[in-house]
């Protein structure tokens, strides 16, 4: 299969891989897919007191469409709020990347891994809160 | 390495070729007997009263000859067919239907090749029963299984010689030994056999033996099926016509790829044993160096019943695809699931029981006639560079390290 140039240069190149403090108040982090599926997706989001994500990484065992998916996806929700970068879609990966149809399961994954840090980050939030109160 | 057996290449760039179990390219000396056939000796082999008939024919019946030598066979026990697909159909299919008034049960092995699985699942639609044996951890079947699988019903036991694959050896004489006391037939798919183990059709009481031109340095688009003919073995045509080939294949004889097959079994016969030595040495060579620099490597399948041309491994935490990605400079082929069509990971990783994350990593490597140390060596250095990046980017590896167990998260299968 020939991959986009794209896809190729996220994986060679990918944007934002490593980990952030899981345990920390102000991360995020989604895991979702399965070994035996052969995707495992890792994204984590640092967001600033003003609401908006400062700083995204991840981990992805994957094909070269789903390691691009997810570098692309830490690109895309630099900087956004956390609305903004849940309402990213899965079609706009793929066209960016343009995935082939056997491929759009990657940006379905990466698009699940985004809305998964986004849940992580306010389930700590609201747990911080509902402590403080 | 022989000399005459480099292959030149003008154009650089090209990556280093280890996939010798998916395709060999045809030796330049086979390439060399079959050039006269296609011009000047062009003549059509079944042609009987000329000489350019003759000199086609008496070329296609040297060429029996050479398959036949390389099986200790009889020339007249051969039958040229386009390829070990066909070989398979024929084999599988023709024994069934000529024997279905009185048996109608197959036994065969769930690791076989697609032709032979699906031969076997034609059979099934049309009422005969199959076994499909299952494999033991390191690829190889179970005697007793297959002893006790055998009935008065079974026409046949099909099991491939050598695994395309994980390159592991069936006990071939053991099998033909069960089926000679059963009274069944015993077919074995040796596309991959041929020219890389010793075979014997009489030691191992084979009654069926597929072979495939490309596999053995020769070209494409020719295979050769062995039928025994002492005790005959009867079989129904697939491909009925001009009665070629006993009647057993009819069209015309493609005189130099029947050519070309003969000469790359002539070849094959004469250098075995030192390729052998030779392709073993590279092996164990490029196995010690990924071992020795890379951790949570496995090897699939017998490491001792292989053939010396193939490894089969998988790289923990690396998925295969992706990791084929970024060894551009090697062609291998992997086991993953997306490198498939249908998204399934390979059958025959998982029949040993290889978990599907675990099957998702492997890699096949083929080593063959024109492999070279340094290439060994530069597989090696591009395989670990990337197996290590990948894992530096990989969450299951992250987790492990961790001291994580994959196996206490619940991953949602998508």
């Amino acid at each position: 299969m020939a991959y986009s140039d794209k896809v190729i240069d996220h994986y060679e190149n990918p944007r934002n891989v490593g980990a952030l403090d899981k345990n920390a108040p102000d991360v995020g982090t989604g895991l979702v897919g399965a070994p035996a599926c052969g995707d495992v997706m890792k994204l984590q989001i640092k967001v600033g007191a003003d609401g908006l994500i400062e700083d995204a990484r991840f981990k992805t065992f994957g094909c070269g469409s789903a390691i691009a998916s997810s570098s692309l996806a830490t690109e895309w929700i630099k900087g956004k709020s956390l609305d903004e970068a849940a309402s990213i879609r899965n079609t706009q990966i793929a066209q960016h990347l343009s995935l082939p149809p056997v491929k759009i399961h990657c940006s379905v994954l990466a698009e699940d891994a985004i809305k998964a840090a986004v849940a992580d980050y306010r389930a700590k939030q609201g747990k911080s809160r509902e402590a403080a109160e | 390495m022989p000399e005459g057996t480099t292959i030149e290449r003008n154009d650089t760039g090209y990556p280093i070729y280890l996939d010798y179990q998916a395709t060999t390219p045809t030796d330049p000396r086979v390439v060399e007997a079959m050039l006269p056939y296609f011009t000047e000796r062009f003549g059509n082999p079944h042609s009987r009263n000329h000489r350019y008939g003759w000199e086609a024919e008496d070329a296609v019946e040297k060429a029996r000859a050479q398959i036949a030598s390389i099986l200790k066979a009889d020339p007249k026990e051969i039958i040229f067919t386009s390829g070990a697909t066909e070989s398979n159909n024929l084999a599988i299919k023709g024994v069934a239907y000529f024997h279905r008034d009185r048996k109608n049960h197959v036994v065969t092995v769930v690791t076989e090749h697609k032709c032979v699985l699906d031969s076997c699942r034609h059979l099934e639609e049309e009422g005969f029963e199959v076994t499909y044996l299952p494999v033991k951890k390191n690829g190889l079947i179970d005697l007793d299984e297959l002893r006790a699988a055998i009935t008065e019903k079974t026409v046949m036991v099909s099991v491939m010689a050598v695994n395309n694959e994980i390159g592991v050896i069936q006990p071939l004489a053991e099998i033909g030994r069960i089926c000679r006391e059963k009274g069944t037939y015993f077919h074995t798919d040796a596309a991959q056999a041929v020219g890389k183990i010793p075979l014997d059709v009489n030691a191992m009481n084979i009654d069926l033996l597929s072979v495939s031109g490309h596999k053995i340095y020769g070209p494409k688009g020719i295979g050769a099926l062995y039928v025994r003919r002492k005790p005959r073995v009867r079989l129904q045509p697939l491909i009925t016509g001009g009665g070629q080939e006993r009647g057993l294949r009819s069209g015309t004889l493609p005189t130099p790829l029947c050519v070309g097959l003969g000469e790359a079994c002539a070849i094959a016969e004469r250098e075995m044993g030192e390729e052998a030595a030779r392709l073993e040495q590279l092996r164990a060579r490029f196995y010690d160096k990924i071992n020795a620099r890379l951790p949570e490597v496995y090897l699939n399948g017998d490491l001792e019943q292989r053939i010396p041309g193939n490894l089969n491994l998988s790289f923990a935490y690396v998925e295969g695809e992706g990791l084929m990605m970024g060894i551009k400079g090697l062609s291998v082929s992997s086991g993953s699931a997306c490198t498939s069509a249908s998204l399934e990971p390979s059958y025959v990783l998982r029949a040993l029981g290889v978990e599907e994350e675990m099957a998702h990593t492997s890699l096949r490597i083929g080593i063959g006639r024109y492999t070279t140390e340094a290439e060994i060596d530069a597989a090696v250095d591009q395989i670990v560079a990337n197996v290590s990046k990948l894992r530096e980017m990989s969450p299951l590896w992250e987790m492990v390290q961790e001291g994580v167990d994959l196996r206490s998260i619940k991953w949602a299968a998508h």
